[in-house]
């Protein structure tokens, strides 16, 4: 039946003009060359509308004096150099790099040590390997919730730990270092697993013919790990450092939830993010060009400490080459 | 023959899709005008409770192409910033809006964002209101009709009964209100207090609460101003009232009185839930409020007596109809449905909302309305009297951010994290900071 609506088969074409023929080849080539190309066109057509171009506009409305009500003004860089003196952005600063190296360096070990046990010989290896996973498929609201109940100060579960080894009530949202270390935890429990699996992906790659080689030679199984596992992880290690990076450097629900849906991050802004501060002053206050030059900043300290873990990551990781 | 056999049942599909789609259009069309009147939903946004749902049953019994949706954001500050993004950008808001006082300068200097309610037959409704809150639904320039007021924050003060009684303090509401005549006498009276109960029950629920009640007192003594004069010039630090109810409020938190769980938050309301305040500042609305967060089991425990330093209000809204409306006679019609003297007393019943018209404050069904959940205690005759007398406050148009400026700072100093002597000079820089001018 099919065969019944198909054109039917180019007989002509061996016996068509040169010209044609010469035409098909070209297009041919053409094809070759071009059509890859074409097939990722669709990203790049996209990440041009909702990426690039919002980038460079949010560029230009950081160069305004922008508010939501009346005109604009173009200012120049003096968004940006009331920012370099702005004592809430620079809070903001700190807290983010302070978040993200509580909440990343543990979550990263943490997540290595998980995926070489998930590697080993197991009875129902899915089942745990899709067992890690399940907390990021949690909705972010829902744990932040629950999170930010369990370090209540009256009524919360970490201080009724606590109490037993006679430590006094803590007011989590009140401190700087507390209030880090809970957002810290949300982000902890919804990530490590994510990243375990990614490290146990690049482990599976690992020919199993080294650590026959290694066991034979006498290297015991942490050796075998650091010696073996970690050099060779390095290309995997390095993708999820830098994707950390870039999750962690935008922070932003796992805080706003914890202080009670306040952008302020605490009474005394103990756990705003430079996300939370982008959103304040742009969504909060309206002033938009401030607003969009933090959001600048933030993207700029992106990229520049992603190319900074880059480089230590693959000194640390490859030491050799 | 099989190629025409295709083509011929293709045909066939598109001709009985194109039937169904022309069936469904007149379907559609069918509903819509059942008698000749289009189907309308009017949106209504609206922040905390203003007890409209009877009646937005009773609307639409009486007007059966109108449907009703309304909005709600618990916390006026979550509401506001989203309010103005609505406004700002011309798309979004509902048909109807709430206004509370407090971001009412702010609307209000968009005049063109607001239909004229004048326009649809509010311009005749003047008695109806309280002179200056009809005058505070008035454009800047007096032109325009932007907004009809709902409620007056006419002020109390709510305590828990049980717990007095309990700290063997006088728990009857006369009694209560003769030992605190000023903020001082109910400072002392929670030094009492927390000396007798202890423990994990605090005297007062959040030191902003009391901050803003002590400020719109002493505000209204004076300048009736805050933090903004009437050109909104930031004047926060030449107004002796800021500083008097910050002073006094850092007093509350120096003698231990706050639980300082902030305001209407999940904590908050657990708090009220397992008795970790003993009393709070109760604008008329608060009742609702603390009806809604405290449920059945607070039920009979709360009473309500007169606030120290004498009267005061907090808060109050009005109701306005962006121009954005698909819906504006509608809208508008609703609105004065919901203002009407006969809608603010149901609004009164439900939520205990102070009305803001004569005829409703005077009205038997307020004046002899007895709140069983707050021991029976006489509302109507605690908060009526007092409105009429009101004096109104001029907030200016960042009064928001700079209130949740200030109160960050009050909270910090509650939490022990910032010393009361720099307390001051932070909340002026932090507030500045907030009104753009810092």
């Amino acid at each position: 039946m099919a065969l019944d609506v198909r054109p039917t088969a180019p007989a002509g074409a061996a016996v068509a003009p040169p010209g044609r023929r010469r035409l098909r080849t070209r297009l041919s080539r053409l094809d070759v060359s071009l059509s890859p190309y074409l097939y990722i066109s669709p990203f790049y057509l996209l990440f041009l509308v909702f990426g690039l171009f919002p980038l460079g506009y949010t560029f230009w409305v950081s160069l305004n004096h922008w508010e939501m009500i009346g005109d604009h003004e173009f200012i120049g860089l003096r968004n940006y150099t009331r920012l370099l003196t702005d004592d809430q952005f620079w809070n903001a600063v700190g807290n983010t790099f302070g978040m993200f190296v509580i909440a990343t360096v543990p979550q990263l070990l943490l997540a290595l040590l998980l995926a070489n046990a998930l590697n080993r010989k197991m009875r129902a290896p899915t089942l745990f390997r899709m067992g890690v996973l399940l907390p990021l498929v949690t909705s972010v609201a829902a744990v932040a919730i629950v999170f930010t109940q369990m370090f209540g100060r009256d009524y919360g579960m970490a201080n009724w730990v606590l109490h037993f080894f006679g430590v006094h009530k803590v007011d989590w949202q009140a401190n700087k270092w507390s209030s880090w270390l809970a957002v810290s935890t949300m982000v902890d429990w919804r990530w490590t697993g994510y990243n375990s699996l990614i490290f146990l992906a690049g482990m599976q790659a690992i020919p199993h013919s080294l650590y026959e080689a290694a066991a034979i030679d006498g290297a015991s199984r942490m050796r075998q790990f650091w010696k073996i596992t970690v050099p060779l992880l390095r290309p995997t290690i390095v993708f999820v450092t830098i994707i950390s990076t870039i999750g962690g450097l935008q922070l932003f629900t796992e805080p706003l939830l914890f202080n009670n849906g306040y952008m302020n991050g605490g009474s005394l802004r103990q756990s705003q993010t430079v996300a939370m501060y982008m959103f304040e002053n742009a969504f909060n206050r309206f002033q938009y060009g401030y607003g969009s030059a933090v959001a600048w900043m933030l993207f700029l300290m992106i990229l520049i400490f992603s190319l900074f873990n880059f480089l230590i990551i693959r000194r640390l990781a490859g030491g050799e080459k | 023959m099989r190629v025409i056999r295709h083509r011929g049942r293709f045909a066939l599909a598109v001709v009985l899709s194109a039937a169904l789609a022309a069936a469904t259009a007149c379907a559609g069309d069918d509903g819509k005008s059942s008698d000749g009147n289009e189907k309308i939903t009017l949106t209504v946004d609206d922040f905390g409770t203003f007890g409209y749902q009877d009646l937005y049953k009773q609307y639409e019994a009486q007007h059966p192409n109108i449907k009703i949706n309304e909005r709600n954001v618990p916390k006026l500050d979550d509401y506001t910033p989203r309010l103005q993004q609505w406004i700002a950008a011309g798309a979004g808001a509902g048909d109807v809006v709430a206004i509370e006082e407090g971001i009412m300068v702010k609307f209000k200097a968009q005049p063109d964002k607001f239909v004229d309610l004048k326009k649809y037959g509010a311009g005749s409704l003047q008695n109806n209101f309280i002179p200056w809150k009809w005058q505070g639904g008035m454009s800047p320039d007096g032109s325009k009709l932007i907004g009809l007021g709902t409620d007056v924050g006419s002020m109390a003060l709510c305590y828990r009964r049980d717990l007095f009684k309990k700290a063997g303090l006088p728990s009857d509401r006369d009694a209560v209100t003769k030992q605190w005549a000023t903020w001082d006498d109910f400072i002392n009276v929670g030094k009492k207090f927390t000396a007798a109960i202890g423990g994990g029950t605090k005297f007062i629920d959040s030191p902003e609460t009391y901050y803003n009640t002590i400020l719109m007192q002493e505000a209204g003594k004076g300048s009736n101003q805050t933090y903004f004069d009437q050109g909104n010039k930031f004047v926060m630090e030449s107004n002796p009232a800021v500083k008097a109810a910050f002073d006094e409020t850092v007093k509350m938190s120096q003698a231990g009185l706050a639980n300082g769980v902030q305001f209407l938050s999940d904590p908050w309301s657990q708090a009220l839930k397992k008795d970790a305040f003993a009393t709070a500042p109760c604008p008329a609305w608060m009742l609702g409020l603390i009806k809604q967060y405290g449920g059945d089991g607070q039920s009979g425990k709360w009473d309500v007596a007169g606030v120290p330093g004498g009267g005061g209000s907090w808060g109050g809204s009005w109701l306005a109809v962006p121009t954005q409306s698909k819906h504006p006679k509608e809208a508008a019609d609703l609105v004065k449905f919901l203002t009407s003297a006969q809608g603010q007393v149901a609004a009164f019943k439900t939520a205990n909302n102070l009305p803001s018209s004569p005829q409703a404050l005077n009205d038997s069904a307020v004046k002899a309305f007895d709140n069983p959940y707050f021991n029976n205690a006489p509302v109507g005759q605690i908060y009526a009297p007092a409105a009429m007398n009101l004096k109104p406050v001029y907030l200016g148009a960042d009064n928001q951010e700079v209130r949740q400026a200030v109160e960050a700072d009050l909270r910090a100093i509650a939490q022990g994290k910032l010393s009361p002597g720099s307390g001051w000079s932070k909340a002026v820089s932090d507030a500045k900071k907030a009104a753009g001018t810092g």
